[in-house]
Order: structure tokens, then C-alpha cells, then sequence
């Protein structure tokens, strides 16, 4: 073993890992670091203040409705998004033509930029000539205000996300059904079991861990959402959707706060951090029977 | 099914009078499930095709909106087929910014990452994956930290990083956060993980170049997995609105997407016909791309959500 054969895997590695300490890891403590100052980006002196960038934000009323905000925004995206898509799965799983064109389009969205799906959508809930309006009224209702009625905004942005994730998250189901092995489907079926025996009994507990990354993935995409509300909001109407992410970039970006806007950051951090931790414990626990 | 009919066929033709009673009623029966069978069948089908209608439909209406007229899109009810198809819409949007710029920048930016990307990724994920060397175990961990963390977590302490380089403004500046992929090594080391080790070794007996092995005998053998990525990777970068949004403060290095949300800056708000042939530009390539290799695409998404 040379020296050369010694040295060589650090150098492969090298490039990747000075790649992600300097733009991953470093910064997650710089930001720390940051949110422990009061700075305003061009001025040359940053104030120590401690720990009370945090104590007023905990104390700004904006602060607390940006957190009930993405807290709602949060829960709404992810029941209703993981719990259609599964039963999107159970409904769409199956190898033909059709059902292949069918999976295909209810999954066209996610790969298409969030900037088009809020210009899209911005439009098809527009108030005055929109096309959602003119369903709901060929269906008899009132025309809604969507985006632009502090009561309807945020659930529109839900709307919104399910549509995109929806498809995602069905074909992830349904790999998941795929994986589960053909044999306990006959076992179930000799036995004679109900269809709700077998999906309770059987179904959910095999595809329980995909049920688990769904959650938290959506979990963790949904506390960060930014885009459609920076294109489609603003965080408004009266700041009825303004949300963690968004917060922070108007705090460090328009008005210079950075100390206040990297605390604002290191609470998300928290927030994702812990997400992330419950999903690793429930993964090496594999919650599922063999 | 066909056994249940056979039965009564059987019944009735051989059976007695009170025989022949209950084989009608049975084939009543089958001829009702046979027909609530079809009409199951018939609502199956319909409620995919409302499925689909409820994905495409904005997309149709798009392409609707980016032909029409500014007062066509002001009909309500709406109409579904402009009378003239406004090309014009195109040319305007294209008009409002300096797209030709804002297009060479995305090509350049997705591709210099997908490049680099696989310049690092490849030898990093083979050495996880084949060596044994000290401190493996810290630096794959390194790795999965980054896996973890958003790029929404971090843009601000980036930006006075990149600040402090003089990197905003510039292509490097958006490529080289993303030079490398913590979810690209991940994947690729578990592909090269599952090459068996005698054709390495048999490589090797044949006293070649270590570096040949890779490229010339490993990296082929990963070939679907790295495609894979490559999708995935282009997708995620061409689409990417937030992080040059927050890295750039001028024209210079801006990409598609901030050039068609600015449409609606320079247009203004209700200029609909405008907006959607803008995001038409943006999308087309996109959906082209997915028709064209749709199950690579899904796999290259999905698998990121199986493994």
C-alpha cells in the first residue's frame, strides 16, 4: 500500500466534500452565529445583542401569524395531499396503457417550474374572468375571491400545492404497492378476506413507511414554501399568507435585518431539524411488519 | 363469472320445473352483476378521464390564453378557441426582457451544474462506495447532513458568502453551490455498491489504471442510474426560481424563470395572453422532454422517494 493508494480516496472525495462545508455546513453556522447580532448588511460593525433577536421575534405579532400561517398551511398541504394520493394509488395501480397515460398526466405538474404553476394558477383564479369562477358558477355557486380575500388565500395556496404534489406522491404510493409481495395478496384473497380487512390489516401497515417519508418529505417542502406565495401573495392579502421562508427573505432582502432574519432562519432550522430526526428514528425502526 | 353462468345454463336445461325457477333467478343475478360489473367499469373510466381533465386542463387553457386577443380573455363565460391565433403574444413576451440572455443563462447554469455535478459525484461515490479508508464513516456523514438541508434553509448566509466572493451576478456564483449532489453520491454509491467485486478484481489483475476501471469498466455499468440523476438534476435547476431570485440583483446572470415572473412587472397585472405565452416558453421544453422519455422521468423522480 503506497502512500498514493492511502491518499487517494480522500482526494476523490475531496471536491464534493469542500463543496458541501462550504455552501451546507458552513453556513448553517454562520447563520447561527449571525442570528446573535444586530447587522444591517452594508454597515461595517455588527452589534452583539445575544439572544434577543429571538425574544422579539417571539414577541412580533407577524412573527406568531407567519408561524400559525405555515403551521396551517402545513397540516392542510399534508393530510390532504398524502391522504388523496393514496387513494389515487389503490385506484390507479395497475400496469395498461391507459392507466400508464393516466399516472402520467396526474404527475405532469410536479415537474414543471413553480413559477409557471403560480402564473397558471394566479390566472385561473383570477376574481373577474378566471376559469375556476366559471366552474363553480356552471355548478351554482358564488364566485370566489381566491387569492384575493384574506379567508380564501391561504387555502387557495393548498389548493395549489396538492394539485402539484399530488401525482408525486400517488406513483411513490403505488411503487410502494408494487414492492409489496404478490404472494400475501393471494394469501389474503384464499383466506377470503374483506377488501377493508386486507387494506387495514395488510395494505397500510406494508406501505406504512412509505406513509412516513411522504409525510415528512411533504412536511418539510411545505414549512419551506416560498414561491408561489412570493409570485402569487406576496404574503398578503393583510399578511394571510406570508410564511416562514417568505419572512425571512423580506426581513434579510428588503429591509436589511439580517441578525433578526438569520433567528428567523435558525427557528426553521429547528423546525426541519427535528422533522428530520422523527423520520431517521421511525426509518431505522422500519415501522412496518416483516 | 363464467362458471356461474355455465351452472345455470347446466341447471336449467337438465332441471325440473322448480329447478328451472331458481336458474332464472340466478341468471337474473349474473346478468345484473354483469351489468353493474359494466357499469362500474363505464364509471372507472370516466372518473380517470376527469382525472386527467383536472391535470391537463389548465395546461389546454394556457395555450388557450396565449393566443388570445387582450379583450377575448375578458369574455365571461370564457371561450375555449381564440378566433385569431395571436402569435404576436410570443414576440411581446419575448420583448419584455432580455430573454435571449435570460435562455443562454439557464442552459449554462443547469448545465455547468449537471457537469460538474457529475465530475464530483462519480469518483466521490465510487470511493464510498469501494474503498475502506479512515474517517469514511465522518465524511459520508457529512454527506447525509447536506442531503438534509434545503437550500431555502441557508440562502442568506450563502449570499454574504457569495457577497464576500464577488460572486453574485455571475454563472459561477449560481453554479457552484450546487457543484456537487449529496442525493447524486447517495444513489450512485448504492449502484456502484452492487457490482460484484470479481470483475473489479479482474480488472485489476490486468494491471490497468485504476481510473480506467472506473471510466471505462464501472461507470458504463451505472449508465441507467446516472441518467437517472442527470434528469432529475437538469429538471430541478431549469426550474429553479428561487435561488437565482435571491442571488442575482441585475440582469447578468438571470434565469428563465425570473424573466417570465418579471413579464407581469413590466405588462402589467392583467395582461394574461402575454403572461401565459411566456410561461408557454418556459414550460414547452420541459413537457416535450417528459412526453418524449416519461417513464425515465418518473422512475428518476419516484426513486428518490422509494429507496
Amino acid at each position: 500500500m503506497t502512500l498514493w493508494h492511502k491518499l487517494r480516496p480522500y482526494g476523490m472525495v475531496a471536491p464534493a466534500i469542500i463543496i458541501f462545508s462550504l455552501f451546507f455546513i458552513y453556513p448553517i453556522f454562520y447563520m447561527m452565529y449571525l442570528s446573535l447580532f444586530d447587522w444591517n448588511f452594508v454597515s461595517p460593525t455588527k452589534t452583539y445583542v445575544g439572544l434577543q433577536n429571538f425574544a422579539d421575534l417571539l414577541a412580533d405579532e407577524d412573527f406568531r401569524k407567519v408561524l400559525s400561517n405555515t403551521t396551517i398551511y402545513t397540516v392542510l398541504t399534508v393530510t390532504l395531499t398524502t391522504g388523496l394520493a393514496l387513494l389515487l394509488a389503490l385506484w390507479l395501480n395497475r400496469k395498461s396503457f391507459f392507466h400508464g397515460f393516466v399516472q402520467g398526466a396526474i404527475f405532469s405538474p410536479h415537474i414543471i417550474s413553480l413559477v409557471s404553476i403560480s402564473l397558471l394558477w394566479s390566472w385561473l383564479m383570477d376574481p373577474e374572468y378566471g376559469l375556476l369562477n366559471w366552474v363553480i358558477g356552471l355548478a351554482g355557486f358564488e364566485k370566489l375571491q381566491w387569492l384575493s380575500h384574506p379567508g380564501t388565500s391561504l387555502v387557495s395556496l393548498v389548493m395549489v400545492a396538492v394539485w402539484k404534489g399530488l401525482g408525486y406522491n400517488a406513483l411513490v404510493f403505488i411503487a410502494g404497492l408494487q414492492s409489496i409481495p404478490a404472494d400475501i395478496y393471494e394469501a389474503a384473497s384464499l383466506d377470503r378476506s374483506k377488501p377493508w380487512t386486507t387494506f387495514s390489516k395488510l395494505i397500510l401497515p406494508m406501505l406504512s413507511p412509505t406513509i412516513f417519508f411522504l409525510v415528512i418529505i411533504n412536511m418539510i417542502g411545505s414549512f419551506q414554501v416560498f414561491e408561489t406565495i412570493a409570485i402569487m401573495t406576496q404574503g398578503g392579502p393583510v399578511n394571510s399568507t406570508s410564511t416562514l421562508v417568505y419572512y425571512i427573505y423580506e426581513y434579510g432582502f428588503r429591509f436589511f435585518k439580517i441578525g433578526y432574519a438569520s433567528a428567523s432562519g435558525v427557528i426553521l432550522l429547528v423546525i426541519v431539524g427535528i422533522l428530520t430526526i422523527i423520520y431517521f428514528k421511525l426509518l431505522s425502526n422500519r415501522v412496518h411488519y416483516r | 363469472m363464467l362458471k356461474a353462468v355455465n351452472r345455470t345454463i347446466g341447471s336449467a336445461s337438465i332441471g325440473t320445473a322448480a329447478e328451472g325457477k331458481r336458474a332464472d333467478v340466478r341468471s337474473g343475478k349474473a346478468v345484473l352483476r354483469k351489468a353493474l360489473r359494466a357499469v362500474l367499469q363505464v364509471i372507472n373510466v370516466a372518473g380517470m378521464l376527469g382525472l386527467v381533465l383536472v391535470f391537463a386542463m389548465p395546461f389546454v387553457w394556457m395555450i388557450s390564453t396565449s393566443l388570445k386577443t387582450l379583450p377575448e380573455t375578458m369574455i365571461f363565460p370564457p371561450v375555449w378557441i381564440p378566433e385569431n391565433f395571436v402569435w404576436q403574444n410570443y414576440a411581446d413576451a419575448w420583448n419584455t426582457g432580455p430573454f435571449l440572455s435570460y435562455f443562454v443563462n439557464s442552459v449554462v447554469i443547469a448545465v455547468g451544474i449537471l457537469i460538474l455535478q457529475m465530475l464530483t459525484i462519480i469518483p466521490a461515490s465510487f470511493a464510498f462506495a469501494r474503498y475502506k479508508f479512515k474517517g469514511s464513516g465522518f465524511l459520508f456523514g457529512i454527506v447525509m447532513v447536506t442531503l438534509m438541508i434545503p437550500a431555502q434553509l441557508i440562502f442568506l448566509p450563502v449570499y454574504l458568502e457569495l457577497s464576500a466572493f464577488k460572486l453574485l451576478n455571475t454563472h459561477l456564483g449560481l453554479i457552484l453551490p450546487f457543484a456537487s449532489s449529496a442525493f447524486g453520491i447517495f444513489l450512485l454509491r448504492q449502484a456502484f455498491m452492487q457490482i460484484s467485486d470479481e470483475l473489479i478484481e479482474a480488472a485489476r489483475l490486468d494491471q490497468a489504471a485504476e481510473w480506467k476501471i472506473i471510466v471505462q469498466i464501472m461507470v458504463p455499468m451505472v449508465k441507467p442510474v446516472l441518467v437517472t440523476f442527470a434528469l432529475f438534476s437538469f429538471i430541478a435547476h431549469w426550474n429553479d426560481y428561487f435561488w437565482p431570485l435571491v442571488m442575482t440583483t441585475n440582469e447578468t446572470a438571470r434565469t428563465l424563470p425570473l424573466g417570465i415572473a418579471k413579464i407581469r412587472d413590466v405588462e402589467g397585472v392583467a395582461t394574461w395572453n402575454t403572461l401565459m405565452a411566456g410561461n408557454l416558453i418556459l414550460v414547452a421544453p420541459i413537457l416535450v422532454v417528459f412526453f418524449l422519455s416519461q417513464r425515465q422521468i418518473i422512475k428518476a423522480f419516484v426513486y428518490n422517494g422509494v429507496k
